[in-house]
């Protein structure tokens, strides 16, 4: 731990014992979980992190729905189908303050260079004209009704609802997420130093 | 009246894989579904780009193991920039790429181990949804905790150190790697105050694996007889048959161990492997061509590595297989829930190979690039923590992509992850009408042995919280649940 990390720590610690945890939400849209990873790469602090907050609904447990407004929700990835646009507005409805994550959540990222190639296209490329799909004779297509509807264009999160802050990168630097969160949960202001905002 | 039950994991709105279980008119299992609900269309959107972007792009398909994808791309470059297939890089190209990839297996390995399998073996497949997570873990056995984020802090310092970032780094370019590893930065690795050293992670990854067979001693009836059917297992192995994560030919042994596909090279892969598309998933279900869909399909990943290599080449990871290996009298081991004892294993081996190159002089020289006469097709195959994966590009006169395929590890385990599905739902749901806790737990035991990527293939973090619908031939809703 870095100096000015430990210095956080403390604050932070000092800061908590006098107010209730904050409840953090988590999900992944069209996103590749890369966002998730780095919130892992918090390291050890992730055992502070516990600490000081409760998690709600997010891949980390088995909370499923919310069971109670939260204060933060995190939103990974755009939204390339029916599904991530019914979530993103479930989170939007329960959580206070909603964060974009990452390139694919701000701007649709990776996913989001399908726009401008129409959706039949990249289904042909991918289930009838690819090198190792020789006997799709019947010229079968993913089309059943559990499958969620795709939309046109990958969207990103802002164009669909309500976003309070966005953190850039692709991943976001695991310090860029500690330090917005702790921010967040104590009411300070963020400390966003040049390296932990630059990204490739 | 036959009934139609749906398991969406993380509900129906967040999941990007759900599970539907068809029952007959005697509430019998007919048949079960796992649909893969996700699509991105890189096989288009890729094409018209130029070649050197695909290591960088292509990687952003997943997270979890990018990777696996970066330097399967790569490879796949090596062939189109003339560097050759796998073994034409120079010894410090060959052994930085080796590095990283064996800092991701350890750093996903352990992922998996210590944040989604160690809450099932710490408080019951049955446990108390509550604290049956990492979050518990922490709680309640905080010293396996800090384990299982120490060891997974040292993978991704192996990947910081190799590839330049812990996510979707950028470390290896086509023909080699941009950066070699400088004395100050091995020693980090190899003698970091601990926990952080490679000594430290080889202790560890035999504690781990101790830990597991303790389990196993205990709980032998479960993991023995758990969603166990015959299969063939696919994998690259070293070409003398030793396992190799990174490089190979490609080997495929049937259910008793007879080889099926003799150490082939992969840049042939299309002509022995083919994808069967299903109208109820956007995952493609690959199959040996020669044996057809039916006969064909395949496990890959760690039990089916095991399963076709003839030994491992590092010494302590040696030990253990053997005595993997004799559990099933030299045969394949076709149990499921013994992917956690193979990925132990292979923990340990990529401690064991992670130690031994930061070992090795070759990492510090300066002969970073090959480049030789450019070919117009390459194929790049290894083996990432989950499976086999392959990327194959094109490229025209101007070097843009015109063809990319890729077939990822989970798409490979797609065929035995519906019949794990099958299998645990037969168990538990025939001759019932009611949904039980028991089979929703192990549905999502089944599933979760095979470590899925859903996410290049959504692989939720943690639990998959599933929900349950029973419906009827009116589409009327008969029995709900949640978990
Ligand atoms: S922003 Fe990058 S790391 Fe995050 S989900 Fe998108 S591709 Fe993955």
């Amino acid at each position: 731990m870095t100096k000015s990390q430990s210095a956080v720590k403390l604050k932070l610690t000092r800061k908590i014992k006098t107010m209730n945890k904050k409840v953090i939400a988590t999900t992944s849209l069209a996103g590749c979980f890369g966002c998730h990873m780095s919130i892992l790469d918090i390291d050890e602090r992730i055992l502070d992190l516990i600490e000081l907050v409760e998690f709600n609904k997010s891949p980390i447990d088995d909370i499923k729905k919310f069971t109670k407004q939260v204060d933060i929700g995190i939103i990974e990835g755009g939204c390339c189908n029916s599904e991530n646009v019914e979530v993103l507005k479930y989170f939007r409805e329960n959580c206070n303050i909603l964060i974009s994550l990452g390139e694919c959540a701000i701007m649709g990222g990776l996913p989001a260079l399908r726009n401008g190639i129409p959706i039949e296209e990249c289904l042909k490329e991918a289930y009838l004209d690819g090198p190792t799909v020789g006997l799709n004779k019947e010229k079968i297509l993913p089309n059943d009704d559990e499958l969620p509807m795709l939309l046109d264009n990958v969207f990103p999160c802002h164009e669909v609802v309500k976003i309070d802050y966005f953190l850039p990168g692709c991943p976001p630097h695991a310090d860029l997420i500690w330090n917005a969160l702790v921010a967040l949960i104590t009411g300070n202001e963020m400390d966003l130093p040049y390296e932990v905002v630059k990204f490739d | 009246m036959s009934n139609k039950i749906t398991i969406e994991p993380v509900t129906r709105v967040e999941g990007h894989g759900k599970v539907t279980i068809y029952m007959d008119d005697q509430n019998n299992v007919r048949d079960s579904r796992l649909h893969i609900v996700e699509f991105r269309g890189f096989e288009r959107f890729v094409q018209g780009r130029p070649y050197w972007e695909m290591p960088v792009l292509v990687q952003r398909l997943c997270g979890i193991c990018p990777v696996s994808h970066h330097l399967a791309a790569a490879k796949a470059l090596d062939v189109i920039v003339g560097a050759g297939t796998g073994d034409g890089l120079t010894p410090v190209g060959e052994k930085m790429r080796r590095l990283m990839h064996y800092g991701q297996v350890f750093q996903s390995h352990v992922l998996h181990f210590f944040h989604l399998s160690s809450p099932d073996f710490l408080f019951g497949i049955d446990g108390d949804p509550a604290i049956r997570n990492i979050i518990g873990v922490a709680m309640h056995h905080k010293d396996l905790a800090v384990q299982g984020v120490m060891m997974r802090k040292f993978g991704q310092e192996v990947i910081r150190l190799t590839a330049g970032k812990k996510i979707h780094g950028t470390g290896a370019i086509p023909g080699g790697i941009n950066k070699n590893l400088t004395i100050e930065e091995r020693d980090e690795l190899l003698k970091g105050p601990d926990p952080l050293n490679a000594d430290k992670m080889v202790d560890w990854s035999i504690a781990a694996l101790d830990f597991f067979k303790d389990y196993h001693k205990s709980h032998a009836k479960m993991l023995d007889e758990f969603a166990v059917f015959p299969s063939n297992h696919f994998s690259i192995v070293r070409k003398d048959g030793a396992m190799d994560l990174y490089h190979g030919v490609l080997r495929a042994v049937d259910a008793d161990g007879k080889k099926i596909l003799h150490d082939v090279d992969y840049q042939e892969y299309d002509s022995y492997i083919e994808e069967e598309v299903k109208n109820w998933s956007y995952m493609k279900f690959p199959y040996l061509k020669e044996y057809g869909k039916e006969k064909g399909w395949y496990r890959v990943g760690p039990l089916a590595r095991l399963n076709t290599c003839d030994f491992i080449p590092s010494p302590l990871a040696q030990k253990a297989f053997e005595e993997f290996k004799a559990y099933t009298n030299g045969k394949p081991n076709n149990m499921s829930l013994h992917y956690h004892w193979a990925r132990l294993i292979e923990t340990l081996h990529s401690a064991e190979m992670i130690r031994e190159l930061l070992n090795d002089p070759d990492l510090q020289k300066d002969d970073l690039v090959v480049k030789g006469k450019k070919l117009q097709k390459g194929v790049g195959v290894l083996e990432a923590p989950r499976g086999t994966l392959f990327h194959h590009y094109e490229i025209n006169d101007n070097d843009q992509i015109t063809l990319a395929n890729l077939i990822v590890s989970t798409t490979n385990n797609n065929e035995p992850m519906n019949l794990a599905v099958n299998h645990t739902a037969k168990a538990f749901m025939n001759g019932h009408t009611e949904i039980s806790e028991g089979m929703m737990n192990a549905v999502e035991v089944a599933i979760r042995a095979y470590d899925p990527c859903l996410s290049c293939a959504t692989h939720a973090l943690g639990k998959m919280p599933l929900e349950f619908t029973v419906i009827n031939q009116d589409n009327k809703i008969i029995d709900q649940k949640s978990k």
